[in-house]
C-alpha cells in the first residue's frame, strides 16, 4: 500500500477531469493541453527515474532488463513529445497534477533508496505495477478524452498502449519475483 | 496445399519466362511493426522462404519464437531476416512488450 499516494493524486485529476468532461471546450477543471503535455512527459520522466534509480541498485538480471526498457520506451515517447509541442508551439504548463505526481514520486524514490536485493526488487516492480495501472486509468478516463489536439491525442493513445504493454510485464514479472 | 500450386507454377513460369531474378535467396517476405504490434502473417509461407521484421516504431521490440527457432532484437528503425528452417506454426512475441503477437504458419515445400 506504499504506492497509494500517486494512485489517490492521480485519481484526484481523473474525477476532476471526468467532472467537467463532457463539452470540455475550455471549462474550468478539464485539463488544456499545455497541461496534458505536462502531465504526460512527468508521468513518463517519473517512470525513467525509477527506472535510473532501478539499474543502479539491482543485482536481478530480469529486473535490470526491464527497468532498461521502461528507461528506453520512455524517454522515445517523450522525447516524440517534446518535439511535438515544439512543432504546434505549445508551452507544456505545470499543474497541481504534475507536482503531485512528482512529489510522490519523490517520497516513493526515498523510500525505495532504503532497500536492497530482493526487497528492493519486489517493491520497485509492485510499484511499477501500481504506477502503469493509475496512468492508464487517468490517460484512457482523462487525458486521452480531454486532449483537443489530434497529434498529441494520438501520442497519448501510443502511450497508452505503451504504458499497458509495460503494465503487462511488469505483473509477469512481479510473479516470477514470489 | 491445393491452393498456392496454381500461384507458384506461374510464378515458375515467370521467372523462366524472364529469365531475371531467378533467386539465389529464397522469397523474402516483409512484417512490419508499428504502434506497438505486428503487422499480420504472410500468408503461403514456405521453407527456405524468409521473414524480414522491419520496426517502424518508436520503440525497440524482438520477435521471439516461443519454440526457440528465433530471437531477433529489433531496434527502431531495423529490418532483420530470419530464413524459416522447417515446417510448422511458429507462435512468436515481444520480449518487451508480451501483448505484442504473431504467428507464421510454414509448410514443406
Amino acid at each position: 500500500m506504499t504506492w497509494t499516494i500517486p494512485a489517490a493524486a492521480l485519481s484526484a485529476a481523473l474525477l476532476a477531469g471526468v467532472a467537467f468532461a463532457p463539452s470540455a471546450f475550455a471549462q474550468a477543471g478539464a485539463p488544456t493541453d499545455p497541461q496534458i503535455a505536462h502531465i504526460a512527459y512527468t508521468a513518463g520522466q517519473i517512470d525513467v527515474e525509477a527506472g535510473e534509480q532501478a539499474l543502479a541498485k539491482t543485482r536481478n538480471s530480469e529486473v535490470k532488463s526491464f527497468a532498461q526498457e521502461m528507461v528506453r520506451d520512455h524517454q522515445a515517447v517523450n522525447d516524440k513529445a517534446l518535439a511535438l509541442v515544439k512543432k504546434l508551439g505549445v508551452t507544456p504548463e505545470d499543474n497541481p497534477t504534475s507536482q503531485s505526481l512528482s512529489t510522490a514520486a519523490k517520497a516513493k524514490r526515498a523510500e525505495l533508496a532504503k532497500l536492497d536485493g530482493a526487497a528492493f526488487d519486489k517493491a520497485y516492480v509492485a510499484n511499477e505495477v501500481a504506477y502503469h495501472k493509475t496512468v492508464n486509468g487517468a490517460l484512457s478516463g482523462t487525458l486521452i478524452p480531454d486532449a483537443r489536439n489530434g497529434e498529441l491525442k494520438a501520442l497519448l493513445q501510443t502511450g497508452l498502449k505503451l504504458f499497458t504493454e509495460h503494465q503487462m510485464h511488469a505483473e509477469h514479472l512481479a510473479g516470477e519475483l514470489k | 496445399m491445393e491452393r498456392p500450386f496454381g500461384v507458384a507454377a506461374v510464378a515458375a513460369a515467370a521467372l523462366v519466362l524472364t529469365g531475371a531474378a531467378a533467386p539465389a535467396e529464397a522469397n523474402v517476405r516483409i512484417i512490419t511493426v508499428s504502434g506497438l504490434a505486428f503487422a499480420p502473417p504472410p500468408e503461403r509461407l514456405k521453407v527456405g522462404d524468409a521473414v524480414m521484421w522491419v520496426n517502424l516504431d518508436l520503440f525497440e521490440h524482438t520477435a521471439t519464437a516461443r519454440n526457440g527457432e528465433f530471437d531477433v532484437d529489433l531496434k527502431p528503425g531495423a529490418k532483420v531476416k530470419v530464413v524459416l528452417k522447417q515446417a510448422g506454426t511458429i507462435d512468436y512475441y515481444c520480449r518487451f512488450h508480451p501483448g505484442m503477437t504473431g504467428k507464421l504458419v510454414v509448410v514443406g515445400r
